[in-house]
């Protein structure tokens, strides 16, 4: 299958304008195509295969937003981008396990970076914070709040699949629920 | 009254609740475009004039935002986690792999075992040598043969050399000599004692008397056990020693006994003296007195006398770890092995001399004496 795919890796503008077209083969191609590089990178520098699908889909996702908010410019090759990303994403990692020797292996040409690790960062931790505060939220409200704001459904259908009988008690109900999600996201220090 | 305070209070709560829920719902219309441009134009009017709610419009604005991208990052990792599912880690990981070479993989796979091995030998090695006292003998053990410094001695050579050229007339090819040790005469006709292992391994045996006369001798008897052996001079040159002085004694000494030696650890000879200081040598060797002596390599197969001129023992050996802890062989083996000489070697069987004739004398005049009956001896291989 690898060999299939790799025989086909697409162009860098086409994954860009994929991923702004909201394809979903586009994110598939992208990941089947540069994870070996990954995988390589990592286990030939203290990781396991776990460790690469961690970083991997860590750096995937630094793309995905940079290329959504109209910021990745293709300057470089979407390929080194990737390497250097999850170069830099492992070096900190092996350094806060305190596995990193001062010494790592390299597979391929990468980019210095200092741009935009922290504010990454930042948003990682605001989402460990709206995760931790929906688990803590628990049912019904959490499916609520999901279904309301992230998934987009109207309150007509949120109303029936709860089976509230009348779409004020819904309206209440939500009312309540993000009362206390944001209380409790707040709360987190 | 108070009861009326707090029903007032708890109305205006539920009064706050309604409102708030009210402005939820309506900045959730506003937000999500469901107003008509009049309502929209009022909404906008009452965040202008009232800050607290428009800093609520915002906070709200930008929390729901939080929750609609934290939704999206949910549903991004679990595509990519399905993704992943589909591919074959397992085989991609075994082909970028740098795989190391074949010994350092060996030991990767099976270190654990090596180390167990690896210490179950060294454990066996160390317990053998323990309990078969290799390790408390051997390590510091020095036998003071001397290992002679070619350069300097061949000047010295030459020098013999060319006295015995110009004495005798005799001419003679010399080669360097190997080793070095110190021999005594036993009789006067030329048996000298020495230790074993100066002339071990040897394929020729020269003695040098005091006065540089070089004579040939011939290895009559060894006994390598208690590290003795017998030359006689077998050299035409030689007429004879005249009346050995000193005697040999049978008997052990007593401990605290003053002893000393003379001998050839460097091409002139040397004195020392000092004490028997243990009637058993190395871990209680019966065959050895431990003395303190200073001696060094070239003192062996020297003669230890004691005050009274008397043969006690023969120089042998040191501990090179402790300060002043010497060896020799005690006379009485000297004695045995004098009587073990195979008739055949002798043409008469030796004679010892049983009148001591340095007991009288001072110290220096013993050495006087005893000179010209202590040789370096050489030897060549």
């Amino acid at each position: 299958m690898s060999k299939d795919l790799k025989s086909s890796t697409p162009t860098d503008s086409e994954i860009v304008f994929g991923i702004l077209n909201n394809s979903e083969s586009a994110v598939k191609r992208l990941y089947v195509a540069y994870f070996p590089m990954v995988l390589q990178l990592i286990v030939n520098n203290n990781g396991t295969p776990d460790d690469a699908k961690d970083i991997y889909q860590e750096a995937i996702i630094v793309l995905y937003n940079k290329i959504k908010k109209g910021d990745f410019e293709l300057n470089s090759k979407l390929k080194t981008f990737i390497y250097s990303v999850c170069r830099r994403l492992w070096l900190k990692r092996l350094s806060q396990m305190n596995r990193y020797g001062g010494d790592i292996h390299d597979f391929q040409e990468y980019l210095p970076f200092e741009d935009d690790a922290e504010q990454h960062n930042e948003r990682d931790i605001q989402f460990n914070k709206m995760q931790s505060a929906l688990q803590l939220l628990g049912e019904p409200c959490k499916t609520i709040i999901e279904d309301f704001y992230i998934h987009n459904r109207s309150m007509q259908e949120i109303c029936e699949s709860f089976g509230y009988t009348n779409a004020d008690n819904a309206k209440t109900q939500k009312y309540k629920c993000l009362q206390r999600l944001k209380k409790l996201f707040f709360q987190q220090k | 009254m108070p009861a009326k305070a707090e029903k007032a209070i708890f109305s205006a709560k539920i009064e706050e609740d309604m409102r708030d829920e009210q402005l939820l719902e309506v900045t959730e219309r506003y937000l999500n475009g469901g107003m008509d441009a009049g309502e929209r134009r009022a909404f906008e009017q009452l965040r202008k004039e009232n800050a607290e709610v428009d800093i609520w419009v915002i906070e709200h604005q930008q929390f729901t935002g939080l929750l609609k991208q934290y939704g999206e990052r949910v549903e991004l990792e679990n595509r990519l986690n399905a993704i992943h599912q589909e591919i074959d880690v397992h085989a991609i990981a075994e082909e970028v792999m740098v795989h190391p070479s074949w010994i350092v993989q060996l030991w990767r796979d099976h270190h654990s075992k090596i180390s167990v091995a690896a210490s179950i030998a060294i454990f066996a090695i160390l317990g053998t040598l323990f309990f078969t006292g290799y390790l408390n003998n051997n390590s510091s053990y020095v036998e003071l043969r001397r290992k002679v410094e070619s350069l300097n001695r061949s000047n010295k050579n030459l020098t013999t050399a060319i006295q015995r050229i110009n004495t005798d007339g005799r001419k003679m090819a010399m080669t360097p000599d190997k080793y070095r040790g110190t021999g005594f005469a036993i009789t006067s006709n030329g048996l000298i004692a020495t230790n074993y292992h100066v002339i071990n391994g040897a394929d020729s045996v020269y003695v040098q008397n005091a006065a540089g006369k070089l004579f040939k001798v011939k290895v009559v008897y060894t006994e390598p056990q208690n590290d003795i052996a017998i030359l006689k001079i077998t050299d035409t040159a030689f007429t004879g020693l005249g009346t050995i002085p000193y005697t040999f004694k049978r008997t052990e000494s007593d401990l605290a006994e003053n002893v000393y030696t003379y001998g050839y650890p460097q091409d002139s000879p040397v004195y020392g003296d000092g004490r028997l200081t243990s009637s058993n040598g190395l871990n209680s060797d019966t065959i050895d007195y431990q003395i303190s002596v200073p001696i060094n390599p070239g003192n062996s197969g020297g003669p230890l006398l004691d005050s009274k001129g008397n043969v006690i023992g023969i120089v042998k050996a040191k501990e090179t770890h402790l300060e002043g802890v010497h060896f020799a062989i005690k006379s009485g083996y000297l004695l045995d092995a004098i009587e073990n000489i195979p008739t055949d070697s002798l043409t008469h069987k030796p004679v010892l001399n049983t009148k001591n004739t340095l007991s009288g004398l001072t110290r220096v005049q013993q050495i006087k004496k005893l000179q010209n009956y202590v040789f370096m001896v050489k030897v060549y291989n």
